[in-house]
């Protein structure tokens, strides 16, 4: 089956400085996929460019095609209409992403008007179906109030009425409940769930908390220094990571029985981007660590139908996966 | 919003109490009125009589309250020089300064926003660092040395324009310029830096994500957002349109209430050079009460009884 959205050799440089360094994911319709990293690692600018919404001074290359139509590249008017209308997306600090001066109702109509052609009372009356679908107490009225009459966890419910407005295919959210109380995160997750299988909508949940993917996603791709470094169902990743640096994430979470223990950290810091190591992005703080790491960058290597991992001590006998055409 | 518009009016009044006891206490320090307007020459008896004519051998707080009582009823004394109405000097002169000052507002407002917001959509490009050397050199360069530069290319070198006076609307062209683009380069960089401010802003890039197009963003999005520091500014530059121009009225010989304050200090013609700071304390507040209100309209954060989320 053709993917919804495949992205192949993604890659961003900001003033020669690599961010991202040759993402390959593939995302179905309805499917709910993971991406798990530490902070600049490039989880979000994957999908800040897949849009088109980065700087202008960021390099992109690589491709980005949305149902057989290339994104990289394409002419503003495209983009827009596959902004919010085909992916939409929301951010980690729902405050500060709604704009301070206009109502929230307007901010939703404004979607509903530019994706769905709705104005005037139609709109109004969308967006109040839309309030209330997200879990918005007296959602009438709400439409006129600003966002900074609203708490942390009810703008992002707002956003995420806004992103739903549009009809999207995939939603990417990125972070959607960093900023936000436990109680409501787990809310917020909740909701973004069931939005997602009423609506039949695929979601690519970004976060640096894995527990947070596992809830959520069923399928979860590593990142680590602006690559994949290993992508696999939810579960298999949990019984059997095969990359050490996905192996020092499990290990850092706290174990929910037994006798407590300290956390494992995984030692050493992220490389900066423009001090990459010549081979593996991993391999200054890899226990494992043998001379064919700093040989070549090791690409993703199948290890069953669905797991995928960049290690050179994973499967020896793996042959690495062929690049599917793009 | 009454209880708002009461204390700011009550804070308005207290300020131009203020500015009128700080001109009040500066003036008598600095000089006797008496001795500078009958000369150094005058006979001790007569610089004595003027001083009893005018009320200066009273000790100062009598002096102090007796001038605040007569304010208070709307008499601003009169000039010490020709026994006028200190306040019809000072009116007769507004029109001729308001003819400079709010075509120079004009230009400041659509030379230097459409500016800055240029610089800062192209931000780092040629046009932009253009804008910007010209927006420092007119920030810097003082009015008086822009005036006579101007004068000495369109007036001097050229031969276009007249160099100063009043007669036609030629002769205040070159002090309008003078004034507006100066002011416009101040707008232009506080514009710039407003925009810049505002498009790196997350809800900039939640309307692009929502397939705003980046016209739309600018000017629905960023614009209304930008405008509030931005009206600061203007408040400010339109606090100025009274007593703005006494630079640029001298350089140009331009009969304007400028000019008249700078004769009006120099006679210590107590009466007229109080009027004018009055005036200028009361156009200041004006304006500051006109940029609150605004405040208000552009930024529902800043409206008064918030209706807080349960």
């Amino acid at each position: 089956m053709m993917p919804l959205v495949r992205l192949t050799g993604l890659s961003v440089a900001f003033d020669g400085a690599p961010a991202l360094r040759g993402i390959d994911l593939s995302v179905a319709k309805g499917e709910a996929v993971g991406l798990v990293g530490e902070s600049g690692c490039g989880k979000s600018v994957t999908w800040l460019a897949a849009l088109g919404l980065l700087p202008a001074k960021a390099r992109i290359t690589g491709s980005v095609m949305l149902d057989g139509q290339e994104l990289i590249g394409a002419p503003a008017p495209v983009l827009e209409r596959v902004r919010g209308g085909r992916i939409a997306m929301i951010f980690q600090d729902p405050s500060s992403s709604l704009n301070p001066v206009h109502r929230i109702g307007k901010q939703i109509m404004e979607a509903l008007g530019l994706h769905r052609g709705m104005t005037g009372s139609n709109a109004r009356a969308e967006a109040k179906r839309l309030l209330d679908l997200v879990g918005i107490p007296d959602a009438g009225r709400r439409l006129d109030a600003y966002p900074h009459e609203l708490s942390g966890g009810q703008n992002q419910r707002v956003m995420i009425a806004i992103a739903l407005a549009g009809q999207p295919e995939l939603l990417v959210a990125d972070e959607p409940t960093t900023a936000l109380d436990v109680t409501i995160q787990a809310q917020i997750l909740e909701l973004l769930q069931s939005i997602r299988r009423q609506m039949g909508m695929a979601l690519v949940l970004i976060s640096h908390d894995l527990g947070v993917i596992a809830e959520a996603c069923e399928r979860v791709a590593v990142m680590y220094a602006g690559r994949i470094v290993e992508e696999a169902p939810v579960a298999q990743l949990f019984d059997a990571a095969a990359h050490p640096y996905t192996q020092g994430l499990i290990g850092a979470l706290p174990p929910m029985d037994g006798p407590r223990r300290r956390l494992a950290a995984i030692p050493g810091g992220v490389p900066e981007p423009w001090a990459m190591p010549p081979g593996c992005g991993f391999a200054p703080r890899c226990q494992f660590r043998s001379a064919p790491c700093d040989a070549a960058i090791p690409g993703l290597m199948g290890l069953s139908d669905q797991h995928r991992a960049a290690c050179i001590r994973v499967a020896p006998a793996a042959m690495p996966l062929e690049r599917i055409p793009a | 919003m009454l209880r708002f518009l009461a204390t700011r009016l009550a804070r308005a009044a207290l300020t131009i109490a203020m500015v009128v006891t700080f001109a009040f206490v500066v003036l008598r320090l600095s000089g006797d009125p008496a001795q500078i307007i009958m000369g150094a020459d005058a006979p001790p008896e007569a610089v004595d009589a003027f001083r009893s004519a005018w009320g200066l051998d009273e000790p100062i707080w009598v002096q102090y309250f007796s001038y605040f009582w007569a304010i208070l009823q709307g008499d601003l004394g009169r000039s010490m020089r020709d026994g006028r109405d200190a306040i019809m000097l000072v009116t007769e002169r507004i029109p001729a300064t308001l003819a400079l000052t709010l075509p120079a507002l004009a230009i400041k407002i659509c030379l230097g926003i459409p500016a800055g917001i240029y610089a800062a959509l192209h931000r780092n490009s040629l046009a932009d660092r253009v804008v910007m050397i010209i927006a420092v050199a007119g920030f810097t360069v003082p009015s008086f040395v822009l005036g006579l530069l101007l004068v000495l290319v369109f007036a001097v070198q050229l031969g276009w324009l007249p160099s100063g006076g009043q007669e036609s609307w030629r002769h205040g062209i070159l002090p309008v310029m003078t004034l507006g683009l100066g002011g416009a380069a101040v707008l232009a960089r506080f514009t710039r830096s407003a925009m810049l401010e505002v498009l790196g802003q997350p809800y900039i890039r939640t309307a692009s994500a929502k397939g705003v197009p980046w016209r739309a963003v600018v000017t629905g999005h960023a614009l209304p957002n930008a405008a509030i520091p931005t009206v600061t500014i203007i408040g400010f530059m339109v606090g100025t349109l009274i007593a703005g121009a006494v630079v640029v009225e001298s350089v140009f010989s331009w009969p304007g209430v400028g000019r008249l304050l700078v004769v009006a200090v120099a006679n210590r013609d107590l009466a007229v050079v109080q009027c004018i700071l009055l005036l200028v304390a009361i156009t200041m507040v004006c304006a500051n009460l006109i940029v609150d209100l605004l405040y208000g309209l552009l930024d529902p954060r800043l409206r008064a009884a918030p209706r807080k989320a349960a």
